[in-house]
């Protein structure tokens, strides 16, 4: 499906341009900022729980030390997505929410944090993989995020990312193979996101015990961070998953939850992401 | 896994593997499974004996006189209905369960619409002595209220789906995350053909069976090949079961028939073949389906809970534009038409969805002689279209 001889081979083989360009060099920089530690960051749902409402979200994430700030845009299916994003999703669906209004989303986050875009593969074919790219590069994002994209798909998409300066960021689960971690690694840009259960996102009551294993694996095969995300619900998580080598911590579910039926959600998640930046130091 | 080793992950452009990582391996580890199952005499051996002396195979095939007269042509009809658990989909449910417990899962789930392929789930798992759990979506439940206590009775858990329109769509995607979370002890019997490689073509190899019997009977019995092969198009596998021993004959017209609803214009339809515009990516591969212009999978509508769904089988999208297979679409209320009109000439109350076919059939044509998969019995949807006539 990919074009030959596009901008990821020639950059893959070590000319002057990263990968995934100055979305990637961007989200370096702000793992970059935290090493030794772990960078943080939290998720948003676009439109959610109104227009206004993900905005107070995505200031509040800012003002609280957030690293960078993972950006999701609803999606009428969402299959890597559990009971919590899911609902989110569908009501910014119910509230109107198009791409566009992301798109708005996105440009003010991005002036404080890197904004690292999640959405399914439907949305960036529906508009074609080389329009959606630079549509998210001209609304400031640094990165994309396509749970229903694995590697064996994602020539076609990863190319238009690397043309367009934004970093495809390619998911690894404790299910894939040591060859599967390898060969996802190796074609990362930006940072590995480590699914850190087996299921779909949500909260959880404990860390499993395959994630220091799991994010050792991906560390050996790649020179970009690893950030872990699904199921990381409580600030002792976040540092159990720091204290297994992860580079980065992704926190959604608890957030959105927060949110949900709070009458000033920024106010909501303020006192949350605080708990989870202290826990990651 | 390259193609020539396993199975097909592309017709054409369509198809493909577009699930969360977690997944992937549970789809290679299914997909060796199944070349090696349909190689080995011994499980193919089990099948056959279960399809023959459990499920009733080989079904009739039967020159339909009445509808013959009535459409000025010979009318064959492929009597899957005449399958125990009366659909085609037991072929599938009893092959791939096999399957699921030939790889050591003992835990099986599937979804379903009209609730013949979760009927047929729950008594495939019966038989075998595997855990069975259905996801239905909750209008679904409420106009199948028949298939729902069946399979209770047959032991299976139905699960009720309330997201989106609480149909077939969200019934598959709760389904698929229970695979997320469970896949290494849990086989995901997917109902048609369609979700990620290698499903759409694991469901119809096992549902090819239906075209390749019908192939030889219509031969020993009309000396001839049909001038059309008609079945309907839900996600599509009765459609793709029959159609497949007839690719090969270039002078049989493939037609299936998809729901056109309230009609193609409001979008109130199942009929994303027929409708055409660009591809998308629902449940895991890339076909045809019903969306806006963000990206939104839309809401499909028939009054057949089997064709309510707003995808299509990657290899009908395929079929389609080789210009191999036609695709058209029959209302709601010319469906319901043929349900009582074939009640009436034939003594055969076919399901809702067959209905549709049996309409197109009954159209106009050059055609001298039509084979009609009757894929499923109607007794189901009388309440439907009792209500419906109030």
């Amino acid at each position: 499906m990919a074009e030959p001889g596009t901008v990821s081979e020639v950059a893959a083989a070590g000319e002057a341009v990263p990968p995934g360009g100055a979305g990637a060099r961007r989200i370096a920089d702000a793992f970059a900022r935290r090493s030794g530690a772990a960078a943080l960051m939290p998720y948003l749902m676009a439109g959610f729980p109104t227009g206004e409402g993900a905005a107070d979200i995505g200031r509040a994430y800012a003002y609280e030390g957030a690293d960078l700030v993972e950006l999701g845009l609803p999606f009428s299916d969402p299959l890597a997505d559990g009971p919590v994003i899911h609902a989110a999703g569908t009501r910014a669906l119910a509230n109107g929410t198009r791409l566009a209004d992301a798109l708005a989303l996105c440009e003010g986050l991005a002036a404080d944090l890197p904004v690292v875009v999640m959405g399914y593969v439907n949305l960036v074919l529906a508009r074609g993989a080389q329009a959606f790219a630079r549509a998210l590069v001209d609304a400031g994002a640094s990165g994309l995020i396509v749970p229903d994209l694995p590697l064996e798909e994602s020539d076609e998409v990863r190319a238009a990312c690397d043309e367009a300066g934004l970093a495809l960021v390619p998911l690894v689960a404790p299910t894939s193979s040591p060859e599967r971690l390898e060969a996802i690694a190796r074609r990362a840009r930006g940072f590995v996101y480590a699914v850190s259960v087996v299921g779909t996102t949500g909260e959880r009551t404990s860390l499993c015990d395959h994630v220091e294993p799991l994010v050792e694996r991906v560390k050996a095969g790649s020179s970009v961070p690893v950030a872990l995300g699904f199921g990381i619900s409580t600030p002792d998580h976040a540092a159990a998953a720091a204290a297994a080598g992860a580079d980065g911590v992704i926190v959604a579910s608890r957030l959105m939850r927060e949110a949900a039926d709070a009458t000033d959600p920024g106010a909501a998640v303020a006192p949350l992401v605080r708990g989870f930046r202290e826990a990651l130091g | 896994m390259t193609v020539e080793a396993g199975v097909e992950h592309r017709f054409g452009p369509y198809g493909g593997q577009y699930v969360p990582e977690t997944l992937m391996p549970a789809l290679a580890e299914l997909e060796l499974a199944w070349v090696a199952a349909r190689d080995d005499p011994a499980f193919r051996a089990e099948l056959e004996r279960l399809l023959r002396d459990y499920a009733g195979r080989p079904t009739p095939l039967y020159l339909a006189e009445r509808l013959s007269e009535a459409a000025g042509r010979e009318i064959w009809l492929k009597r899957e209905d005449l399958m125990h658990t009366g659909s085609h989909k037991l072929n599938n449910a009893l092959g791939q369960a096999l399957l699921g417990r030939r790889m050591g899962k003992e835990r099986m789930i599937a979804e379903t619409g009209a609730g013949q392929h979760g009927v047929a789930s729950a008594t495939a798992c019966a038989l075998l002595g595997l855990e069975c759990v259905v996801y239905m979506g909750a209008e679904d439940i409420r106009r199948q209220r028949p298939n729902v206590e069946r399979m209770k009775l047959l032991g299976a858990q139905v699960r009720c789906v309330e997201a989106g329109a609480r149909t077939l769509k969200e019934a598959v995607s709760e389904a698929i995350r229970d695979w997320v979370a469970n896949a290494s002890g849990t086989h995901y019997i997917i109902g048609s053909a369609v979700g990620p490689a290698p499903y759409p073509a694991l469901v119809r190899d096992l549902q090819r069976i239906i075209g390749d019997e019908a192939r030889f009977q219509v031969l020993e019995r009309a000396g001839r090949l049909p001038d059309r092969v008609i079945a309907c198009v839900g996600g599509g596998s009765n459609s793709i079961g029959t159609f497949t021993a007839f690719v090969g004959d270039p002078d049989v017209r493939l037609v299936g028939v998809e729901a056109a609803g309230e009609g193609l214009e409001g979008g109130r339809h199942g009929a994303p073949l027929t409708a055409g515009g660009q591809a998308g990516v629902l449940h895991g591969s890339l076909s045809a389906v019903m969306q806006d212009a963000d990206g939104q999978i839309t809401e499909a509508h028939s009054i057949s809970a089997g064709l309510d769904y707003p995808g299509s089988g990657p290899e009908h999208a395929w079929l389609r534009d080789s210009g191999r297979a036609t695709y058209l679409a029959v209302s709601d209320t010319d469906a319901v038409a043929a349900f009582r009109a074939v009640a009436r000439l034939e003594g055969i109350i076919p399901a809702l969805e067959t209905a549709h076919a049996l309409h197109h059939a009954l159209q106009p044509d050059s055609s001298t002689l039509d084979l009609v998969c009757l894929s499923g019995r109607g007794d189901k949807d009388l309440a439907e279209v009792l209500d419906r006539d109030g």
